[in-house]
C-alpha cells in the first residue's frame, strides 16, 4: 500500500499536523511500510465475527445526573497558554 | 539499603534500624551519583520526597502504616502528579504542571510511599526502546550502549540500577513487560479495568493499563494491592473485589497446568532466549507443574491488529493537544488552524506523528471498514484463542521478547522493525488479560525475561507462580556491576 506525498499532506491536514516539506517524503515511505505490514489483516477470515471494541465487552457505566465535581477552573486555567476572564484566547476565528 | 526487598525495608523501618528520611536520602544520593549515566529521571522531587518521608516516619513512630509506609518509589511520567511537572516524554507537555493527582498516585501516597521523582519514557508511551523521549534516551544499566526497552524505560532503569526500589509503569502493547525483560526486573500488567486510568495520560484507551516494576513478584504484590480496585472516576474501571495478593504468594505450584503456545517458539525467537525460557519450563516441572502444548493460531496477526487499533485510539486521544488549554503553543500564529497545526507539528516527535497519521488514515472515510473494523474483528479472534487456551491450562508461558537488549540507534530508522519488539506482548493487551515478565536468565551477560499470561483477574495466581519460581531460582537477585 503505497501512500503518495499528496495523501500524506491530506492525512496531516485531517490530523492538524504541520509537516515540513522534507518530512513529507520520509513519512510517505514509512507509513507505506507500516500499511504494508498491517495489510496482513486482509488475510484473516473474520466472516461472521463481531468487532471487539472493549476487552471485557463492557457497556458504558452510567451514574445519576447530579453534580459531583467541584469548580476548579482557576487551578486548571493557571497552566493555560493564554486566558482572559475565564476564556481561552486564540487567534480570531470569525472575520 | 538499595539491595533490600520491600519486606526487608519495611522490617528495617518498623524496627527503627533506619528512618524513611534516611532511606529516602540514600536513594536521592544514588540518583544524584548515577542518573547522569542513565537519564532515567526527568524530574527529581527531593523536597517533596523528604516531606513525605517525614510524614511516614511520624506514622511509623506511632506503630501504624502498612507494608509500603515510608518506602520510596518512582512514578512513570505519564501519571498526573499535582504540583509536579508531568511531561509524558514530550515537548508538548514539557512545561505542564499537573493540577491534580492520578488515582494511582493518590492511592500510593495514602499507602505511605515516598515519591522520589518522575521517570523518563517514550513519548506518549509510544515506543519499545525509550529512544523517542523529548528528554533524551534512557540507557540500560546492564550495558550503557543498549536500550532499556520501552516505553517504561526510565522506570526500569531506575529500579535495575538501585535508584528506586519500585516504580510504576504502564503497558499498552508491552511497555511494562518488555523493558522488565531487558533489565532483569519483574513487571506486571494487570487485567484491563483492574487499575484506574484516571489521571494517566491516555494513549490507547482500550489497551492502556497501569502496573508495577520491581525486583520480584513479592515486591510487586503490595504495590499492586495499593493500586488496584474500582474507581468511579474511571468509567472503564471494573467493580470487582481485589484479593489479598501477598497471602496468595505462598501456595505451591504442584498441579499447575502451564500452556506453551507453539506460535511463540517459532522463527524469529533468538536461540539463547529460547533456551532460557525452556530452562524455566523445566524448573516449573521440577516444582510439580505440568506442561501442555496450546495453540494461539491468530498470534501472527497481533502486531498488525495492534498497529491499527492503537494508533486509531491515539489519534483520537491526542486530539486534545491543540495549544489552546494546556501544553505547547506555537508562537506568532495568525489563524486558529495555524495554531493547531504548528503547535502539534512542533510539540509532537516523529513517532507520535507517525502513529497519529496512521490512526487518522485507518479511521477515515473509505478506509474504516478495511482497516479499523477489520482489526476489531481480528482482535476478537485473538481474544477467543486465549479463552480456548484457558479451558485447558491455568497460565500460558513464553518469551517476553525475541532477543536481549539491542544497541541504541539499531532500530530507530525502521519503524516496523521497532514494532516487532512487541510481538509476544501485544496479544495480552488486545485480549485484556493480565501478564507478567520475570527474570529468566542471561545471554552474553544480558537479561532474558520469561512471560506469564493469565486468565481475566487472575493476578493473584500470576504473582504466586512467579514467586514460587523466584524461590527456586536467583536470576532476579543479580544486579548490574556498575550500579551494585
Amino acid at each position: 500500500m503505497s501512500l503518495t506525498a499528496d495523501q500524506i499532506r491530506q492525512v496531516a491536514h485531517l490530523a492538524r499536523l504541520e509537516l515540513k516539506p522534507e518530512q513529507v517524503e520520509k513519512y510517505a515511505r514509512e507509513l507505506s511500510n507500516i500499511l504494508d505490514m498491517v495489510g496482513q489483516l486482509a488475510r484473516a477470515d473474520t466472516g461472521s465475527t463481531q468487532p471487539m471494541a472493549h476487552p471485557l465487552d463492557m457497556a458504558q457505566r452510567l451514574r445519576p445526573d447530579a453534580v459531583t465535581e467541584a469548580d476548579r477552573r482557576e487551578a486548571f486555567q493557571a497552566h493555560a497558554p493564554k486566558v482572559q476572564e475565564g476564556l481561552y484566547i486564540v487567534p480570531k476565528v470569525i472575520e | 539499603m538499595h539491595t533490600f526487598s520491600i519486606k526487608q525495608l519495611g522490617e528495617g523501618l518498623r524496627a527503627r534500624k533506619f528512618s524513611s528520611r534516611e532511606l529516602t536520602q540514600h536513594f536521592l544520593k544514588r540518583i544524584e551519583q548515577h542518573d547522569g549515566k542513565l537519564n532515567s529521571f526527568v524530574t527529581v522531587c527531593a523536597d517533596g520526597a523528604l516531606k513525605a518521608a517525614d510524614r511516614a516516619d511520624a506514622l511509623l513512630a506511632k506503630g501504624s502504616g502498612g507494608p509500603l509506609a515510608g518506602i520510596p518509589l518512582a512514578q512513570k511520567d505519564i501519571f498526573c502528579t499535582e504540583g509536579v511537572k508531568t511531561a509524558c516524554g514530550s515537548r508538548m507537555l514539557d512545561r505542564f504542571i499537573a493540577p491534580y493527582d492520578a488515582t494511582i498516585v493518590t492511592r500510593l501516597k495514602d499507602a505511605g510511599t515516598v515519591m522520589l521523582g518522575k521517570c523518563n519514557m517514550d513519548e506518549f508511551a509510544m515506543g519499545s526502546s525509550n529512544e523517542t523521549s523529548w528528554f533524551g534516551p534512557v540507557k540500560n544499566p546492564w550495558d550503557l550502549t543498549r536500550v532499556p526497552g520501552g516505553s517504561s524505560g526510565g522506570s526500569v532503569a531506575a529500579v535495575a540500577a538501585g535508584l528506586a526500589p519500585i516504580a510504576t509503569g504502564t503497558d499498552t502493547g508491552g511497555s511494562i513487560r518488555q523493558p522488565a525483560a531487558l533489565t532483569n526486573l519483574t513487571g506486571i500488567k494487570p487485567t484491563y479495568g483492574r487499575v484506574s486510568r484516571y489521571g494517566m495520560i491516555a494513549f490507547a484507551s482500550s489497551l492502556d493499563q497501569a502496573g508495577v516494576l520491581a525486583r520480584t513478584a513479592e515486591d510487586c504484590a503490595p504495590v499492586l494491592q495499593a493500586m488496584a480496585g474500582f474507581d468511579p472516576l474511571d468509567s472503564t474501571s471494573v467493580d470487582r473485589p481485589v484479593p489479598d495478593y501477598a497471602s496468595a504468594l505462598a501456595a505451591p505450584v504442584k498441579g499447575l497446568r502451564i500452556g506453551l503456545p507453539k506460535e511463540y517458539f517459532a522463527e524469529g525467537l533468538d536461540p539463547g532466549t529460547r533456551d532460557c525460557v525452556m530452562a524455566a519450563v523445566k524448573k516449573f516441572q521440577e516444582l510439580g507443574a505440568t506442561v501442555h502444548d496450546v495453540s494461539l493460531p491468530n498470534s501472527p496477526l497481533s502486531v498488525p491488529t495492534y498497529y491499527v487499533v492503537a494508533p486509531a485510539e491515539a489519534s483520537s486521544n491526542l486530539a486534545r493537544f491543540d495549544g489552546v488549554r494546556y501544553g505547547h503553543r506555537a508562537e506568532g500564529v495568525k489563524t486558529l488552524e495555524e495554531l493547531y497545526k504548528r503547535s502539534r507539528g512542533e510539540g509532537f516527535g516523529a513517532e507520535v506523528q507517525r502513529r497519529i497519521m496512521i490512526g487518522t488514515y485507518v479511521l477515515s472515510h473509505g478506509y474504516y471498514d478495511a482497516y479499523y473494523l477489520k482489526a476489531q474483528k481480528v482482535r476478537r479472534l485473538i481474544c477467543d484463542d486465549f479463552k480456548r487456551a484457558f479451558e485447558k491450562v491455568d497460565v500460558v508461558l513464553g518469551p517476553t521478547a525475541q532477543n536481549v537488549a539491542f544497541k541504541l540507534g539499531d532500530k530507530t530508522s525502521d519503524p516496523v522493525a521497532m514494532y516487532l519488539n512487541d510481538i509476544y506482548t501485544i496479544a495480552a493487551n488486545l485480549a485484556g488479560i493480565p501478564a507478567m515478565s520475570l527474570p529468566g536468565g542471561f545471554v552474553n551477560g544480558l537479561p532474558v525475561g520469561v512471560q506469564l499470561m493469565g486468565n481475566y483477574f487472575d493476578e493473584a495466581r500470576l504473582l504466586n507462580v512467579a514467586h514460587q519460581y523466584q524461590q527456586a531460582t536467583d536470576w532476579h537477585a543479580r544486579r548490574p556491576k556498575e550500579f551494585a
